[in-house]
């Protein structure tokens, strides 16, 4: 569903990615995890477009992202921060993205529900905890059930309760065939949704991995410790290559 | 763009906005019998105000909606569209603050052809400064020099440029340099205003020397239309950069 060739971009001589190859298919939860600063953010924007790439192709559903705008009507898109207008009201908001999105009439409302933001539709948004506010997000990403969904750190800020209902809803989705894009710092999180992990280090793939594979590698069933693991091998060979 | 004008809208610094201008401008209007010279107070008011109002609000009200723009450009809508609606919500609002504090004052107790053209061209740099706070927000990734620049941009238009319009007359009074200053004059939207302005107020030939020479050469009416194109270029040149820079920005 989507393919992602030779995907280069630097800011300054920063390089946040270099030469990055992917194909992600749906029905498929994957993880994209690393370090702070390894481009996670940035190969999410760039997939959404937000970043422009300096090199290489990104194909969503078959088609080349580029000037096309149209393609992102399959994304659902979840951020790390949510910021909106502060004098809006939660209702208002849903209402401006509906307006938004006129091509689709079909609206998944079961998150506002179950996340209980229907009682609080007239609250304005500068009144609004950060966990709220995260929560109006993913109510967005959801609402015209796209066929891939991009997490950024979804469960930051969520209180158990909803962090449990949101990541329900994950498993839920992605059990319908679409395709899931997650980063999380907080990866007893990831447990039980994710089904691949991809793995960024300063802008390289280091690996692309079913959890399956990973486990049998490690030895270790849960994924902070399968992770864990990985990560310590990896620093003694770079060290062993210092 | 609908919903960012009825946020404004509800945004507490534009409606103190539209109420001091609305205090001033009955202030002002009252304390003189004489309407005429009332205007030239409000208009002086005006040129000082409202660019450094409308450039600096503009300016920190996108640096803050940049997470919110974030999330409107992964809908499927074009980049161009997401940013002329935020300028647009935002020059309106700004308009409208203006028009209640300065118009409907001015309108109630001076009703003429020189309050509408006050209103007029304090509306053009509304949108002006409005216009080129979205190019300063789309050249800037950080917001606190975004800010600096907004106020850079606020006081070289507003008193700078005069000083400089009056050190470059001074230097060259020997020579003709009659038509070189009217050119240079549109260069600064401010001074644009006030000539527009001035030029409906009959004292033109007394506030300085581009006023004098506005009426001189090109008479009230095609002074005024001139002083008028000038200013949309203003406000269009910056609009069609700020689209150009921001189409292939990394947000």
């Amino acid at each position: 569903m989507i393919k992602i060739d030779s995907l280069t971009k630097s800011f300054g001589k920063f390089k946040a990615l270099d030469n990055i190859n992917l194909t992600f298919d749906k029905g498929r939860a994957i993880s994209l995890l690393g370090p702070n600063g390894s481009g996670k953010t940035t190969l999410i924007k760039s997939i959404l477009g937000l970043v422009i790439p300096e090199k290489g192709s990104i194909t969503v559903n078959g088609k080349v992202t580029g000037r096309d705008w149209q393609y992102r009507s399959q994304i659902g898109y979840m951020p790390q921060i949510g910021r909106y207008p502060e004098n809006m009201t939660i209702g208002q908001v849903i209402d401006m993205i509906k307006e938004i999105r006129k091509d689709e009439k079909k609206y998944d409302e079961e998150l506002i529900v179950s996340l209980g933001l229907d009682k609080i539709l007239t609250k304005t948004m500068r009144s609004l905890s950060g966990g709220t506010r995260q929560k109006v997000s993913a109510c967005l990403a959801f609402l015209f059930s796209p066929d891939i969904f991009i997490l950024d750190e979804p469960t930051a800020g969520l209180d158990p309760v909803s962090s449990e209902i949101l990541k329900e809803k994950i498993i839920k989705e992605c059990n319908k065939g679409k395709l899931i894009l997650i980063t999380s710092h907080v990866l007893s999180d990831l447990d039980g949704i994710t089904s691949d992990v991809v793995y960024l280090q300063d802008g390289k793939l280091i690996f692309y991995k079913t959890v399956e594979e990973l486990q049998d590698i490690t030895g270790e069933m849960k994924l902070n410790k399968v992770i864990a693991t990985v990560m310590k091998n990896q620093s003694t060979t770079n060290s062993v290559r210092v | 763009m609908k919903y960012v004008t009825v946020d404004l809208l509800r945004n507490k610094v534009v409606l103190v906005y539209a109420v001091v201008l609305a205090a001033l401008s009955f202030s002002v209007l009252s304390i003189d019998s004489n309407s005429s010279k009332g205007l030239l107070s409000l208009l002086n008011i005006t040129l000082l105000f409202v660019p450094l109002i409308s450039v600096l609000f503009s300016t920190i009200y996108f640096f803050n909606s940049i997470e919110f723009i974030e999330l409107l450009l992964a809908q499927p809508v074009k980049r161009t569209k997401v940013l002329l609606a935020e300028y647009a919500g935002l020059s309106i609002s700004l308009s409208l603050a203006y028009l209640l504090g300065i118009g409907v004052p001015v309108l109630i107790m001076a009703p003429n052809i020189a309050a509408l053209t006050l209103l007029v061209s304090g509306l053009l740099l509304t949108m002006v400064f409005s216009a080129i706070a979205l190019l300063i927000f789309v050249l800037f990734k950080d917001k606190t020099k975004g800010i600096g620049a907004a106020i850079v941009s606020a006081l070289f238009f507003t008193l700078l440029f005069d000083g400089l319009l009056l050190m470059f007359i001074y230097s060259f009074g020997d020579y003709p340099i009659d038509k070189p200053i009217l050119g240079m004059v549109a260069l600064n939207p401010v001074d644009l205003a006030r000539i527009l302005m001035l030029l409906q107020l009959d004292v033109a030939v007394l506030m300085g020397y581009s006023g004098a020479l506005f009426k001189k050469f090109l008479g009230t009416g095609f002074g005024s239309i001139y002083a008028i194109v000038c200013m949309l270029l203003w406000i269009v040149l910056p609009l069609l950069w700020s689209v150009r820079v921001f189409r292939r920005k990394d947000l």
